[in-house]
């Protein structure tokens, strides 16, 4: 694996100042517009690679806490563990996955010989065959209804959709048969499924290309959502959606796929209904998920230097949501901000707003405040782009407000 | 043995076939395990009807990578004195100067393989040849079938159940297809394939829980009466949605691919789903994969209110499978031994070359779409009277039955009295039985409940006990 990550990695050129920038295998210039992402390195330390439209002054630096050893269990040695990207991250547990149960078989778009448009799936349909990495024609609708199909006759199918907004076609299936069956039947068939697919503002990918279905799929009974956001957390939550009985729709992120992290050699599975504690603070809670962690973050480390400590919680789980952890914290700091990509109306946030509003409403000192993308197709335009994605100076601004 | 796939001399002659003869070839067979895969003479069969796509491996391969040269010389090279040919990705392409479209449809249509006439004489005895035993078996469910549907419906009427659907006319097809699978072969049904599962042996006892959804429901209330489900007779829960279990079945043949297990799916739609998306691309994703699939299509003529001809104009369902490389035969929906035959065939195809096939069953819908609807708004009396008289699949069977020697009118007397009985106590049984408890509302929505489903049950709960006056009686139980 380490190999594979110099490999990619190494066309970093190395600049002589602080600013290092990790390029994707088809990276180019480091100023490219087409390359921006967050780089958490293993000595915890946080690169952003911005253009120069977006350079900051400052440059954040930030523990993100899915890299310390608070799972590890053997921290013996100077540096445990082995280093890999995202995609590489939730290929590994793809592959342990295959590796441990002949169940397990892979179907969708290109994830075949072509390795998938994200490479999660490289290099599987070799080790595999084709018959485990199934090259599908296109019709999500109809892969996602042989996944439920192969799913009851005992296979534990992964359907892979290009791009999560691709599953809108596969809707019906998702909805009618894969969320309903187990319920329908009464208990007799069961769809041990996951659909995955990296959904989520890109870069200029234009209004088609970034949808966040968790808008729409998160009211549908029987399935169960989950986002990642660090290589750490994706491999984990994509062994335990294989693992889960239950269909599974693990949302990735299309920015976050090069991001590079330490994490352990030993075996691990997260808890799929988990949130994940990013930063313990005392002021504020601010939840958030899958890419706009890595705003929120960028915005705590500003925050901090003003004076707050915001507690920061990555809540992984869209559907259901840990209320646990979300309560624990909220009875802490009686402040919720809520920072998501979704659109205003009708997503993930208007959902969580509403749940912790009904449950922790006593113990809430200010109004949630959601900040959330505008109700409005997402623009190709860069600059346009940009601001429909809510950056870090907005969160700041919000935590101020409510911390007044 | 080969299929007839289509008679096309419009159609092929740019490609000059030699057209083997129309119908179905068979060898006389005097039991189940006289089928031999003739599998070049098959092949054979395929390149002279001008598929042109035919030079691959008919077995599975799990490494299908060397199949896959997607950079092929696009060049075009010369024959030997003949015309010009394109190499081409799937096969050679002979070129035409002839600027000639395709018809839409060939002269005649696709001819219909039938044994038995409206008479229950044989007309051939080109069919795959049943015991005594067996063909009494398959009468007497076909009967219990036409019981069951036609009790039921009129205890709908009655208001003892909400709704039910029936398979009026569609006995054979039911029972003959049933009786020609083995319990090993999943069955993905529309809602007008019960007697697949009376056949499996789903017992009266249980389809008159289902419909009157009470506690000793196997589907525990949750669905629509005749929405039946039952893992253990290999039958998967009935879906509302039209033609999405099609590519489900697809997907359980991909499973028994991979497991290498004998047996093949077979899934069931009528006219109206072979206009849906799912359809298209699980037919087109069967033949891709090879999938040991057999799509059966009840074409009973209508779809609720709309006719065939206007839910699509090809010839039907059966051309349809040339389109995506699927072996296709269409037999006579009404005569059990022409369905009971091509469905042998085709499984043992299907499990034996791996490959999909396509059955189109010609039939009549005789009841209404469901008790929801009344047909007679939309067709003629006459026209349901005819096809319920003269086509009637039990009258034609047993009519060859009685000229066997295997029945006769006292038999029949008995059993249609014996079924009738044994139908109105399931259902008197059914309906004395208690619905489910509250629980099972939020049991199953996934394997363990979660805490919000916990919250809500609660809620529903007290909700219950402080208002009991709004709820049955020991609801709460």
């Amino acid at each position: 694996m380490a190999a594979i990550v110099q490999g990619i990695g190494a066309t970093a050129a190395p600049s002589a100042s602080s600013n290092k920038f990790l390029l994707s295998s088809l990276g180019s210039s480091l100023l490219e517009k087409k390359r921006n992402f967050f780089v958490v390195r293993s000595d915890g330390k946080c690169y952003t690679g911005l253009n120069q439209q977006q350079r900051r002054a400052q440059n954040v630096v930030t523990n993100a806490v899915a890299t310390k050893e608070e799972k590890a269990s053997a921290a013996v040695g100077s540096k445990p563990g082995h280093e890999l990207l995202l995609f590489e991250a939730l290929r590994e547990g793809l592959e342990e996955e295959m590796d441990r149960d002949p169940c397990v078989c892979v179907m969708g778009e290109d994830v075949g010989h072509y390795g998938g448009s994200y490479k999660v799936t490289k290099g599987l349909a070799e080790k595999y065959g084709d018959l485990r990495v199934l090259d599908t024609p296109i019709a999500e609708n109809s892969f996602t209804g042989m996944g439920i199909g192969a799913a009851m006759t005992g296979l534990r199918p992964i359907v892979e959709g290009m791009n999560m907004g691709f599953l809108l076609l596969a809707f019906n299936q998702i909805s009618n048969n894969c969320g309903m069956l187990h319920y329908t039947s009464g208990g007799q068939f069961k769809i041990p499924i996951v659909i995955r697919g990296p959904g989520g503002v890109g870069r200029q990918l234009g209004a088609e290309h970034s949808q966040r279905l968790e808008s729409y799929f998160q009211s549908i009974p029987g399935i169960q959502m989950v986002a990642c956001s660090t290589a750490y957390n994706a491999k984990g939550l994509m062994k335990a959606a294989i693992r889960s009985d239950n269909p599974v729709i693990l949302f990735e992120h299309v920015l976050l796929y090069n991001l590079k992290e330490r994490i352990p050699d030993e075996e691990y599975v997260l808890n799929l209904e988990e949130a994940e504690m990013v930063r313990p603070g005392e002021h504020v809670t601010i939840l958030t998920y899958s890419r706009m962690r890595y705003h929120v973050m960028q915005a705590a480390k500003t925050l901090v230097n003003k004076g707050y400590d915001p507690e920061v919680i990555d809540i992984r789980s869209l559907k259901p949501f840990d209320l646990y952890t979300i309560g624990n914290s909220v009875k802490k700091t009686h402040r919720v901000l809520i920072v998501e990509e979704c659109m205003r109306t009708g997503g993930i946030g208007a959902s969580l707003t509403a749940a912790i509003n009904e449950n922790f409403h006593d113990y809430l000192d200010a109004p949630i405040v959601c900040l959330s993308s505008q109700d409005v197709p997402t623009p190709y335009a860069g600059t346009l782009e940009e601001w429909t994605v809510v950056q870090p100076a907005q969160i700041v601004a919000a935590v101020e407000q409510l911390c007044l | 043995m080969g299929f007839y796939l289509s008679k096309s001399r419009t159609v092929m002659h740019n490609l000059k076939p030699k057209l083997g003869s129309l119908g179905v070839m068979f060898h006389q067979s005097s039991g189940i395990a006289s089928f031999s895969h003739h599998q070049e003479s098959q092949s054979g069969l395929i390149k002279n009807l001008g598929a042109g796509s035919c030079n691959r491996p008919t077995l599975f391969t799990i490494w299908r990578s060397e199949h896959f040269k997607a950079e092929k010389q696009l060049d075009c090279k010369q024959n030997s004195g003949g015309p010009q040919v394109l190499n081409f990705p799937g096969g050679n392409v002979k070129f035409t100067s002839e600027l000639d479209f395709l018809p839409e449809g060939l002269e005649e249509r696709v001819h219909c393989y039938r044994i038995l006439d409206e008479n229950g004489e044989l007309t051939s005895s080109n069919f795959v040849q049943i015991s005594d035993e067996l063909a009494v078996r398959m009468y007497t469910y076909m009967a219990m079938l036409q019981t069951m549907d036609t009790i039921f419906y009129e205890a709908q009427r009655q208001g003892r159940i909400s709704f039910y659907v029936t398979a009026i006319g569609e006995e054979a097809i039911n029972i003959a297809s049933a009786a020609a699978l083995q319990l090993d072969d999943p069955v993905f049904p529309q809602y007008r394939e019960s007697g697949v599962l009376l056949w499996r042996g789903f017992t009266l006892q249980e389809f008159a829980n289902q419909c009157f959804g009470n506690k000793n429901d196997n589907c525990k209330g949750r669905q629509m009466p005749a929405h039946y489900g039952s893992v253990k007779h290999n039958y998967f829960t009935v879906a509302s949605t039209v033609a999405t279990q099609v590519p489900h079945a697809v997907g359980a043949a991909y499973s028994l691919k991979m497991d290498r297990i004998n047996a093949c799916s077979i899934t069931y739609f009528g006219d109206g789903g072979t206009s849906t998306g799912d359809f298209h691309a699980a037919l087109n994703f069967a033949a891709v994969m090879e999938a040991p699939v057999i799509f059966f299509c009840r074409n009973n003529g209508w779809a609720i209110s709309t006719p065939v001809e206007d839910q699509f104009r090809s010839d039907g369902i059966v051309v349809r499978g040339q389109a995506y490389g699927v072996h296709s035969i269409r037999v006579d929906g009404n005569d059990a031994l022409a369905i009971y035959s091509a469905v042998r065939a085709a499984r043992q195809m299907a499990i034996t070359e791996q490959r999909p096939v396509l059955i189109e069953a010609l039939t009549y819908r005789g009841g209404h779409h469901t008790t929801s609807d009344d047909s007679t708004r939309y067709r003629s009396a006459e026209e349901i009277e005819w096809w319920r008289v003269a086509q009637c699949p039990l009258s034609r069977f047993r009519k060859w039955l009685e000229k066997e020697g295997w029945w006769d009118s006292d038999a029949e007397t008995e059993l249609r009295a014996s079924l009738r009985k044994q139908v109105l106590h399931a259902i008197q049984v059914a309906e004395q039985v208690e619905k489910p408890p509250v629980a099972d509302i939020f049991t199953d929505v996934y394997d363990a409940p979660p805490s919000n489903l916990h919250e809500q049950e609660t809620t529903l709960l007290e909700t219950i006990e402080k208002h009991p006056k709004e709820y049955p009686p020991n609801f709460s139980c």
